[in-house]
């Protein structure tokens, strides 16, 4: 029997799934596109216990597809205002999968500024939510552009999100509960789980080879010899991503051209 | 004898900004483009009014003070018009170094309001440590536990305001008011930490219509907090006012767009420098249009 085929966002979608496997009864927060739908993905299939909120201010009972509805389509379970999400938060129950601009070799990320502080060359954001999701829950990344711009070496140019630096803690101690989960990018799945929290790679994507992440990567990262390949979504995951999810196919617009996800 | 009147606290929205002075520090309600109190936002582009400290959750209400030159500092954790990532006027303005900036989390921002509010000078908190926020503001002091944990933890300094400014829904003459949006954010944080508060609404009601035993929790704050009451129907626009009307992602498009001087001078000419709020919503499209822009849908 042939595999069905898949895009790449289809297989991204499948993996930004994996980082609520087994995190049981928490807030699933995907921030963009992919991860959002990753989030739904789960819900759907191994983890229906995940909470999800609509983006304003009330939590999901089910996911909903992407794309334009009815202000009251969507059903719904609670109420989850922005305080009563940080209150959530502070407590711990929640796994984001966030869309930094710049990740360093310590999982620190930044959203605010590119360069200079007092004057920067790009202003984005701001800092937002990441200084406390970082020290109060686990964070996962999503990285659609895998390049040394993102990864880069050295540290990132404004630290939003705390990372692994044990010289940016009080005392030179990383706290036990600070937790990075997976890196998802257009050519890998990273964690960073090597010596010390090094980060590594994890698996490679159909058709990309470890030289290829290492070269797109602005630090070094752990392989073992064999690097094994990113398992391709399967047939029920691909049907709710279609049907269900994203059947405006908004998905197509995250990637230039739309590239299927084994181009072997 | 006669009893003493209540205090009726309306008042227009020149009289709320005329209470308002040069380097004050003033909190801005609502989140982004929702809820936001625009037309006094508008107000203060079109008084003298200088070197404002501006403490928000930021969207439009920071590009124009930004656009407009009202800034000497801004606290803050995000300047974003949502659907359009970017506010291109706080954007071109933080890119200048055109005023300080204090950046802090979101969630700091927040402690750093109730630290004011519960009139402490600082909360604890674990939040910022780790990160470029203890850098970047080295007037955030960290502190010990004096428990046997020992931990280090931030102690995020309370954020006292001047004047706070929200939008809600609905007030009675003396600020009794309800927020019937589907999030009441951080406005009450902000009403608790400010001198004074001054709330536009989109319709002032009697008491007996504003709040009953049935909607009482969607009153955000009682009136003793409340300064001044100023009608303002779509005072919000172009951000949104939900049950009312949606984000006017058009009107935001024109004014993040409007970034030239040419193109800030003629936004402003058209949508800034009018007579009055009847005019603004006049320019913006009129009432049953802005009526008409759906909630939005994330």
């Amino acid at each position: 029997m042939n595999a069905p085929a898949y895009t790449l966002a289809e297989l991204c979608i499948a993996q930004c799934a994996e980082v609520w496997r087994g995190e049981g009864e928490v807030l699933a927060t995907g921030i963009g596109l992919l991860p959002r739908l990753g989030a739904g993905l789960a819900k759907l299939t191994f983890n229906p216990d995940l909470l999800m909120t609509d983006g304003e201010a009330y939590l999901l009972a089910e996911p909903v597809a992407l794309g334009p509805r009815g202000a009251r389509d969507a059903r719904i379970e609670g109420w989850m205002p922005y305080s009563r999400t940080f209150d959530l938060l502070w407590g711990g129950r929640r796994h984001a999968l966030v869309g930094p601009v710049q990740v360093d070799r310590y999982g620190q990320m930044n959203i605010s500024v590119i360069c200079d502080y007092a004057k920067p060359k790009a202003a984005i954001l701001g800092a937002r939510g990441f200084p406390g999701n970082s020290i109060s829950h686990a964070n996962s990344i999503f990285v659609p552009n895998h390049s040394p711009r993102v990864f880069v070496a050295g540290e990132v140019d404004m630290v939003c999100s705390a990372g692994y630096n044990p010289a940016r803690w009080p005392d030179g101690k990383v706290p036990e509960s600070l937790r990075i989960g997976r890196v998802i990018t257009d050519l890998a799945v990273l964690d960073f789980g090597g010596a010390a929290h090094a980060p590594r790679l994890l698996t490679l994507h159909p058709g990309v080879t470890a030289a290829q992440v290492q070269e797109a990567t602005g630090f070094p990262l752990e392989a073992p010899a064999s690097v094994p390949v990113t398992p391709p979504p399967s047939a029920e995951q691909l049907e709710l991503i279609r049907t269900r999810l994203d059947p405006r196919n908004l998905r197509a617009t995250v990637f230039k051209g739309d590239p299927p996800g084994d181009h072997r | 004898m006669s009893a003493a009147a209540p205090t009726d606290k309306r008042m227009t929205l020149s009289q709320a900004v005329a209470q308002l002075r040069d380097g004050m520090t003033v909190g801005i309600g609502g989140w982004a483009t929702r809820r936001k109190p625009m037309a006094l936002v508008r107000e203060i582009l079109r008084s003298p009014l200088k070197d404002l400290t501006v403490v928000s959750y930021g969207g439009p209400d920071v590009g124009l003070l930004a656009a407009a030159g009202k800034l000497r500092k801004l606290v803050f954790g995000f300047v974003s018009l949502d659907v359009l990532p970017l506010d291109m006027h706080f954007r071109n303005a933080r890119q200048a170094g055109a005023f300080e900036v204090m950046e802090l989390d979101e969630g700091l921002v927040q402690l750093g309001l109730r630290a004011a509010a519960m009139r402490v000078p600082f909360l604890p908190t674990r939040v910022g440590l780790g990160t470029d926020i203890l850098a970047r503001n080295p007037g955030i002091k960290t502190i010990r536990s004096p428990y046997a944990d020992g931990d280090t933890l931030v102690a995020m300094p309370a954020l006292k305001l001047d004047a706070a400014l929200l939008h809600v829904t609905e007030s009675d003459e003396r600020g009794n008011c309800t927020i019937q949006s589907p999030d009441p954010f951080f406005d009450e944080a902000m009403a608790r930490a400010a001198d004074r508060t001054f709330i536009t609404c989109e319709r002032i009601a009697p008491t007996a219509k504003v709040c009953d035993h049935a909607n009482a929790r969607l009153q955000p704050f009682e009136r003793s907090v409340v300064t001044g009451v100023i009608e303002a129907p779509f005072g919000a626009h172009p951000t949104a006012g939900v049950p009312g009307y949606g984000i006017d992602v058009e009107h935001l498009k024109e004014y993040n767009a409007a970034t030239t001087p040419e193109g800030w001078a003629d936004y402003r000419r058209r949508f800034v420098d009018l007579a009055s709020h009847d005019d603004y919503i006049a320019a913006a499209g009129g009432r049953l249009a802005i009526a008409s822009i759906a909630p939005p849908v994330y």
